[in-house]
């Protein structure tokens, strides 16, 4: 089932031209990986798909990105973003307890209920892999944890508002192998359920997660294909020129 | 339900941050409201001009020259005290002080700036005015003098916190490429610091200087309020905000005298205005 | 020739010269009111009604003034002006509409304090029909004192990081929501720094008060906001100025208590400050 359909996209910050012309479909429950240099326009795109990119004064953007077949522009975009989970590079926890960072977006829905928030959030933390770990402190400053765990927390913080979509901006590039061993493990579990877009730096990543890959360069969508199409025969040189590491 | 509650809010949110241009519309509108009056009867080239102020005689004289120069005077002695010392305040905190001592100095220039004017004008009264009539041997020690030491004293904040501020705001590479030249520190600041600081500074002198005209309370105690032309800085003198606060508790609302005092406040309010306007030019300036 | 490293040592001398002659006095007034000051202080001075023309007593009816006054112009001005900072952080954009809002502030802040005195007696107190009364006072002060609570909310708002607010708005918060519950809470401290620094103004200030508000002498409390009252700082300037042959204990006593009131405004400000500023987890 085609999840996103992007037609003609362009993205503009004042003069700079951050994505050219892009066109896609994004199947659902499946991990499309988005790679390139930095500056390639992989984050603008990902912010552009849950219109986070709005609130840049200088943002502009034509084209169309339809979300099961209905224009983002159009819709409440506070749905939109509950639809569209995300978890930013860094682990951001929000200055609350781990409890609360877990519970916001379920609170801002309105839901006061405290057994109802309770389950959501012992539910979250355990599809994000982090309950054993936190189910005795959750009182405590999400700030107390260490990366990998705040980086888990944003996950699990994501999930509970029950996305269809995450949006993952290169969230390992703060953590050690290990931990980011953790995260990937998480999101291939996680496509079960949700439709899964990766941007990433790491191409081994990209490898190693994504069903599908695209690779970005100076705002085109240079290449999308299956990921062991694009990593063993790419159709374009750009993108072979990259992935073996001769750029980027 | 949870939509409407927001959408108000936002309106609110809108309307607070409009309210500071409509204040300032609002006071500068009400201040014509009561002052303009005053033109029907005196024309502006003899109030601001004429050379007696004699509200309360029968007619009324009101020239306001007097109290201009009054306050002029108080305001030049007080620029000429403050600017070489609050600029050199600046320099020394931002540049030569070490650490510690200048948070100490900071906390001490911001302690300045919080003491009312009203006690600074009766500490003032108390030891500078007798200090001032005993050094220049003057029957009162009520002078523009001092007048302009309290006022040099009660805008050093302003001057040296923006000076300061701007000295920060110079790029650290300006230093460090005079020091790879191998000026000394001083040569440092006066040959490159300063000049590049400089719009910074002026704003904060012209800051300070507005700050000087419109302080009212401590000037009234310490200056003497006599309301005729000054010929020396040793003697008493009158200036625009001290009349204002002197005579409008006995002037009554809707005399000639009213206005005028109305009219007064007029030519502080677009004193004050056209300070500030360029005062932030150069700020804006220094930014870009 | 001039020996560059001798001029050095006599500039910086002028400059340290220069920044004692600013600092030195400040702490003289400081010792002087609290020497001669303190020893006025008794339960009864600061408790009493003024007697024989202000001449003796207490100052007990001035200082419920000055509460009073100071805070019906923060109960104006809080909301005014934090919600004027929320726009200026939150939602201008850099327009000229932004420009003039600035512009307007700046003003506001460099409006001498006797036009206040003006504007409040032709707004309030004519216009209005309030009179001279602790609401036309309270009015006055607290647009005085807004551009201070803007400018400072406005800092402690945009202190807080961007980040925390595209966390909060990716989850499906609203633009207000966030504000609300991740926004305005971590900028408590500053708002309230700002709010303080605003108090102590409002207490110290003389002139706009003058016109709008003051009594001369008026020993008994205020009933409602219609009436006049009696403040700190214009009580110290009529007992200094205007009533002779006061006990200079009276006037260094009530010297005392006005610096000590408006001090420990901006201690308490500072001290928020700064423990914020450690404990801060970010």
């Amino acid at each position: 089932m085609v999840k996103f359909k992007i037609r003609d996209l362009d993205v503009w910050f004042g003069p700079t031209h951050a994505i050219k012309q892009v066109n896609m479909e994004i199947q659902s429950h499946e991990i499309l990986s988005v790679i390139g240099p930095s500056n390639s326009g992989k984050t603008t795109f990902l912010r552009t798909l849950n219109r986070l990119s709005d609130l840049h004064a200088s943002f502009r953007m034509s084209g169309i990105v339809e979300m099961e077949r209905v224009d983002t522009r159009g819709m409440d975009v506070e749905t939109l973003r509950r639809k569209i989970g995300m978890v930013f590079a860094l682990p951001l926890p929000l200055p609350l307890s781990i409890f609360e960072n877990v519970a916001y977006g379920i609170r801002m829905q309105g839901v006061k209920n405290r057994k109802t928030l309770e389950e959501k959030v012992e539910e979250a933390l355990q599809q994000g892999y982090l309950w054993d770990e936190v189910k005795d402190r959750l009182d405590e400053s999400a700030f107390k944890l260490s990366g990998g765990q705040q980086q888990r927390l944003c996950i699990a913080r994501t999930l509970a508002v029950q996305p269809e979509v995450i949006l993952f901006d290169e969230p390992c590039s703060g953590l050690d192998p290990i931990s980011t061993a953790k995260v990937e493990d998480a999101m291939v579990e996680l496509k079960k359920k949700y439709t899964i877009i990766l941007v990433t730096n790491n191409v081994k990543q990209a490898a190693r997660v994504g069903d599908k890959t695209a690779f970005f360069l100076s705002g085109e969508l240079v290449e999308l294909d299956r990921t062991d199409k694009i990593f063993t025969a790419p159709q374009d040189q750009r993108t072979e020129d990259y992935i073996s590491g001769k750029f980027g | 339900m949870r939509k409407i509650k927001e959408f108000v809010i936002e309106k609110l949110i809108l309307l607070s941050g409009l309210a500071s241009i409509f204040f300032v519309i609002l006071i500068f509108l009400f201040l014509l409201k009561e002052g303009l009056a005053l033109f029907k009867i005196t024309s502006p080239f003899d109030f601001l001009f004429g050379k007696s102020w004699y509200p309360i005689s029968e007619p009324p004289q009101l020239g306001i020259l007097p109290l201009i120069l009054g306050s002029l005077l108080v305001t030049v002695g007080a620029a000429v005290i403050s600017v070489p010392i609050g600029v050199g305040c600046a320099v020394y905190i931002a540049e030569v002080a070490p650490l510690k001592i200048r948070e100490v100095l900071k906390a001490g220039i911001e302690l300045l700036a919080a003491i009312p004017s009203v006690v600074l004008g009766f500490i003032g009264m108390v030891t500078l005015v007798p200090l001032v009539k005993n050094v220049f041997h003057l029957p009162t020690g009520l002078t523009a003098l001092s007048g302009s030491i309290m006022l040099a004293f009660m805008a050093m904040p302003t001057i040296v916190s923006i000076a300061e501020d701007a000295l920060y705001s110079v790029p650290k590479t300006y230093k460090e490429g005079a020091f790879a030249l191998g000026a000394t520190h001083w040569q440092t600041i006066w040959r490159v610091m300063l000049p590049a600081a400089s719009s910074g500074i002026l704003a904060a002198v012209m800051l300070g200087i507005g700050r000087v005209i419109g302080e009212t309370m401590a000037v009234m105690m310490i200056t003497g309020n006599a309301a005729v032309i000054p010929h020396s800085i040793l003697v008493p003198v009158r200036t625009l905000t001290a009349t204002i606060a002197a005579e409008m508790g006995e002037a009554v609302v809707g005399s000639e005298h009213y206005f005028a005092l109305f009219a007064i406040g007029i030519v502080l309010f677009v004193i004050s205005f056209a300070i500030n306007v360029t005062a932030d030019l150069c700020l804006h300036k220094k930014q870009s | 020739m001039r020996n560059p490293r001798r001029t050095e040592k006599i500039a910086f001398f002028f400059l340290l010269l220069a920044t004692l002659l600013i600092v030195v006095p400040v702490g003289l007034i400081v010792v002087i009111i609290i020497q001669k000051g303190l020893p006025a202080i008794n339960w009864q001075f600061l408790s009493d009604m003024p007697r024989q023309g202000m001449r003796a007593g207490g100052i007990f009816p001035a200082i419920v003034g000055t509460i009073y006054l100071v805070a019906g112009a923060i109960i104006f001005a809080l909301p005014i002006g934090l919600l004027a900072a929320i726009y200026l952080s939150e939602y201008s954009r850099e327009n000229m509409l932004t420009r003039l809002i600035k512009l307007a502030i700046v003003n506001l802040a460099g409006v001498p304090s006797v036009v206040y005195g003006l504007f409040g007696l032709a707004l309030f107190v004519v216009f209005f029909k309030f009179g001279a009364s602790i609401l036309s006072g309270s009015l006055t002060l607290g647009i005085m004192i807004l551009p201070i609570i803007i400018t400072a909310s406005r800092e402690a708002l945009e202190s807080v990081p961007s980040s925390f607010r595209e966390v909060s708005l990716s989850l499906g918060a609203s633009k207000w929501q966030t504000i609300r519950h991740i926004v305005l809470p971590n900028a408590i401290p500053g708002i309230l720094t700002g709010t303080i620094l605003g108090l102590g103004r409002a207490a110290g200030e003389t002139a706009p008060i003058l016109f709008t508000v003051a009594a001369f002498y008026l020993p008994q409390l205020p009933h409602s906001i219609f009436d006049q009252a009696m403040a700190l700082p214009y009580h110290l300037y009529v007992i200094s100025t205007q009533v002779p042959n006061v006990d200079e204990k009276i006037r260094y006593g009530t010297a005392f208590v006005l610096l000590a009131l408006v001090l420990v405004m901006n201690l308490i400000a500072i001290v928020i400050r700064t423990r914020f500023r450690k404990k801060k987890k970010w």
